[in-house]
């Protein structure tokens, strides 16, 4: 559980607290056993039998979960517990096992495991896998090159220290023996305790030889074949289907009464029930029950069910918003991030200060899969087929639901047909657990897009505010910022939320990228949960989580704030990334500090046409970020090229200039593809998307009124990753976070005018001109 | 009512209601799921088959109005899985989560009997009905133009390419 521990003791970030040594107090070590035929190479808590391979390899007890399984036939076989969601992380994860294993890599393949408990937490999001598992899996690979070498000079005749592994392969001058070989003959079993695993000789990056180069990614040839499984394709025999019929609220829905007598004339429709829900996830939730999918859904449109609604039933977008902007102006209320002395010092005696709010409208996931979800009950075991991200979240519910103990559930790995966040929270198979225990068979839910965005955990509205104290020279000399917004952490998981300065418990990823690394003096941020969002809907993680709102206002208002002082937007902000004091950096995270932040804003700068003059309604914005961490940062600085219509308001995003230093890049070509999907996530969300609230849900249900990005409205693209040897950081979300600011600033650069909602409507542009 | 028609060169016949999609007829009783559910009002093309040739969102497509008729899902557009198209997808590395990809495929080989040579704007156009929210929309325009390149003969449309790669 390192990921949030981390966040329990530093919730800045600032301290070093490093993905190795965190707080695991369990003591690990490495082991190879024989298991069937071959060996398996796997992690272990050293608690247990130490001495017996073969034992812990037949229990599994794998602990964290990183284990590979050599065949006699040389096949390797990485086993993923992250969800597969079009980022390709086996491959990525796979290929730093195998740089250091020495391996062929044709010969290597991946398995995604399910949800037994045995393998610990299992979530897959805020970019971490690649950051989180670089070590560890480094190590797995180099302890069975380790291994391979003995064994091989062994059998070879030879002593270890005149071989060397390569391609699968052991080698002492004109001998050679195969991996494969090995496994068949020899016998590998070992252990090595945690101080012989950090003895490990971890290869230099100079003599890498998968790591960084070009490669294919696994899981794609089935995905041009159509033969790729994701939740929506899974069948059981005797399975019946349903599609549910969604209450008017959220939450606090209650069932008067069903009326399915139009239904009854749909061929193939059995019955409509309702759920018992002991767990509250899915309150007033009927379920249309039928033979098929289209008879379900058909039948669903004619079922009328009374319900008694909750109490959101009339809550608006413009009320979650006014009431953030309430909540910011009351002082006693929310988190302070880290100690803040000497703000209020600060904008009390300065001759300047600068105020400014912003809004970010909902924003839907729309994962082109529509959640669905089979469950089934088999020999005393809950059978769960679907695609999840956090297996571990949703199993004790699950339990709970069901009235069984958790090692009753288990959840299936099936590909994610999206996940953006959405499947963090696996709330939709509550339903489909709950409809198969009250009916006593197998039930295949299929939410329509209507009802999916209806139920979506959609990335809540949020209202900042921003300040800046400046000294009589024009340079700032203290900061706020102040951001309300619904909190998924604290209605989902509220044991993650650590304290701040003044006790309060606050939602870490609502947050994120609010501890940024420009050297403004004393500085506060204040994160403050919307309890009229939580109450209306279930706040979601969606890509990049709170850095998605809190970069747009910080990036914003640091373009108006360069402006006030009458500086470029880019000089402004290099003038305040120096690597000094807290924003030094420190190893093995953040090593270079705010230098690194700068070094991608000045290279942003030469490869972009910065500076150029630009037709009249062309401007050009930047914005920057380290991402979402402080000890996991990602520095990122991006320039949007926008044209302007002034007669309609319109904004065409013509190009988007990313540049990226992540470290270790471990598999380019999916990095690349992590940034480009990343950087148009950020631009669709700022022009293309956003819905509100009205009656208590979102007003947009389908594709025909949200509209994200389409290809028509693919800017050029121009990405750059900085070469580097540091350590590897997150990829998946923090380009999203600079485009939407970046492409703000540009409006203002081309037009005049500041943009400080998102999305940023032709109208919304067109009235501000006129203004 | 019984439809008839054949899928990917076999002769079916299916006894369900005439108002079925013909998304859920291939999916739930064909089992052919490279096909995906993705909008049902035709508006995101995860559902894009080929009908007698011509590419059509079976999420809103009666099987009824399909009798007779000639269907092609992904799973049929070759019978090695090694179309033009689906080799230059995979050369250009082009799917990540996935799902959209058989529809964005599907669209792309009717598109191609159209135009064997589209010009930027002629993939624009016809493509833009099919969403991708991954957003790997640069990777779909570059791999169309692979495709279109090699069932042309020519070379001209070589990608730079990402994942030209090591491991085939």
């Amino acid at each position: 559980m390192n990921k949030f521990h981390r966040y329990l003791n530093h919730p800045e970030g600032a301290e070093a607290n490093t993905a190795e040594t965190s707080p695991t107090t369990t003591r690990r070590g490495f082991l190879i056993g024989a298991a069937g035929a071959g060996f398996t190479l796997a992690f272990f808590r050293s608690g247990l039998s130490f001495a017996k391979p073969e034992e812990v390899v037949k229990a599994q007890t794998f602990d964290p979960t990183i284990w590979y399984h050599i065949h006699p036939d040389g096949r390797i076989v990485v086993n993923i517990a992250e969800a597969e969601m079009g980022q390709h992380v086996g491959t990525a994860l796979a290929r730093i096992v195998a740089d250091e294993l020495e391996a062929d890599w044709s010969k290597v393949e991946l398995n995604h495991v399910d949800s037994d408990p045995k393998w610990g937490l299992m979530v897959t999001g805020g970019s971490w896998s690649v950051w989180q598992n670089f070590t560890p899996m480094s190590q797995a690979g180099a302890a069975g090159r380790k291994a391979l070498i003995e064994e091989g000079a062994r059998l070879l005749g030879v002593r270890p220290d005149e071989c060397q592994a390569r391609n699968s392969q052991v080698m002492a001058g004109d001998k050679s023996i195969s991996y494969g070989d090995i496994v068949s003959r020899g016998n590998l079993s070992r252990t090595y305790t945690e101080e012989e695993l950090k003895q490990m000789p971890i290869k230099p990056p100079s003599q890498r030889r998968l790591i960084g180069r070009e490669s294919r990614a696994l899981d794609i040839p089935k995905k041009t074949r159509g033969t790729a499984a994701y939740g929506l394709d899974a069948k059981v025999e005797g399975m019946v289907y349903a599609r549910p019929v969604i209450p008017p609220t959220r939450y606090g829905s209650v069932v008067n009464s069903v009326d399915d007598s139009d239904a009854k004339s749909v061929k193939g429709y059995q019955q409509t029930i309702v759920l018992k829900d002991s767990t509250d996830t899915v309150p007033g939730w009927a379920m249309v029950i039928a033979d098929s999918f289209h008879a379900a859904n058909k039948a669903a449109d004619r079922v009328k069910v009374d319900w008694t609604a909750g109490d959101t039933a009339d809550v608006s977008e413009e009320d979650i918003l006014d009431h953030g902007r309430k909540l910011i102006e009351n002082p006693d209320k929310g988190a302070i991030m880290f100690p803040d002395d000497g703000v209020d010092e600060a904008f009390a005696n300065a001759p300047d200060v600068f105020e400014q709010d912003y809004i970010t409208h909902s924003v839907l996931h729309i994962h082109l899969e529509p959640v669905n979800a089979l469950v089934y009950e088999k020999d005393g075991i809950w059978e769960i087929h679907t695609g999840n991200q956090w297996q571990s979240l949703i199993i004790p519910v699950l339990a709970k639901a069901l009235g069984v103990k958790e090692d009753q559930v288990i959840m299936r790995t099936y590909m994610l047909g999206g996940g953006f966040g959405r499947r963090l929270n696996g709330d939709y198979a509550v339903p489909a657990a709950l409809a198969a225990q009250q009916l006593g068979k197998p039930v295949k839910m299929v939410l329509t897009r209507e009802d999916d965005t209806r139920f979506d955990s959609l990335r809540s509205p949020s209202y900042q505010r921003m300040r800046m104290a400046f000294d009589d020279k024009g340079q700032p000399v203290a900061m706020e910022q102040h951001a309300a917004a619904g909190w998924p952490t604290q209605v989902m998981a509220p044991f993650f939320m650590p304290e701040g300065a003044n006790g309060e418990p606050f939602d870490p990823f609502s947050i994120q990228g609010a501890a940024h690394w420009y050297s403004v003096g004393p500085h506060r941020v204040r994160p403050i949960s919307n309890d009229l969002a939580n109450a209306t809907f279930r706040p979601g993680w969606l890509r990049s989580v709170g850095s998605g709102w809190v970069n747009f206002a910080l990036e914003s208002f640091m373009d108006e704030a360069a402006s006030r002082a009458g500086k470029d937007p880019i000089e402004f902000r290099l003038g305040l990334l120096k690597a000094e004091g807290k924003n030094a950096g420190e190893a093995p995270n953040s090593v270079g500090g705010a230098s690194r932040q700068a070094k991608v804003l000045r290279r942003v700068r030469e490869i972009s046409e910065w500076g150029q003059s630009m037709p009249e309604g062309t401007g050009l914005g930047v914005a920057t970020s380290y991402g979402q961490e402080r000890n996991m940062p990602t520095w990122t600085a991006c320039v949007a090229k926008v044209d302007v219509d002034r007669e309609s308001g319109q904004v065409t995003l013509r190009k988007l200039t990313v540049v990226t230093d992540a470290g270790t890049i471990v598999h380019p070509d999916g990095a690349l593809a992590q940034v480009q999907g990343a950087s148009l996530w950020g631009a669709s969300m700022a022009l293309h998307e956003g819905t509100r609230f009205e009656k208590g849900q979102p007003v947009d249900r389908n594709l025909n009124t949200y509209t994200p990005m389409r290809m028509g409205d693919v800017p050029e693209l121009q990405i750059e990753f900085i070469d580097s040897t540091e350590k590897s950081m997150g990829l998946g979300e923090p380009a999203t976070t600079v485009t939407g600011p970046a492409i703000a600033n540009a409006i203002f650069a081309a037009v005049g005018v500041r943009m400080r909602a998102i999305p940023i409507k032709a109208e919304d542009v067109r009235k501000a001109l006129q203004a | 009512m019984a439809t008839e028609f054949q899928v990917n060169g076999q002769a079916v016949t299916l006894d369900i209601e005439d108002d079925t999609p013909l998304l859920w007829a291939l999916r739930d009783e064909l089992d052919l799921t490279g096909t995906k559910f993705g909008c049902g009002i035709g508006m995101c093309g995860a559902c894009t088959v080929l009908v007698n040739g011509r590419a059509t969102r079976s999420c809103i497509t009666p099987v009824e109005s399909v009798g007779n008729a000639s269907i092609t899902t992904i799973e049929g557009l070759d019978p090695n899985g090694e179309h033009p198209l689906q080799k230059a997808w995979v050369q250009v590395q082009t799917p990540q989560c996935g799902y959209c990809q058989s529809g964005q495929i599907m669209q792309a080989a009717a598109m191609l009997q159209d135009f064997p040579d589209p010009t930027d704007e002629q993939i624009t156009s016809v493509m833009s009905g099919n969403l991708c929210r991954c957003m790997t929309y640069v990777r779909i325009r570059e791999a169309i133009k692979l495709a279109a390149g090699e069932m042309n003969g020519s070379n001209t449309g070589q990608a730079s390419v990402a994942g030209g790669a090591t491991n085939e």
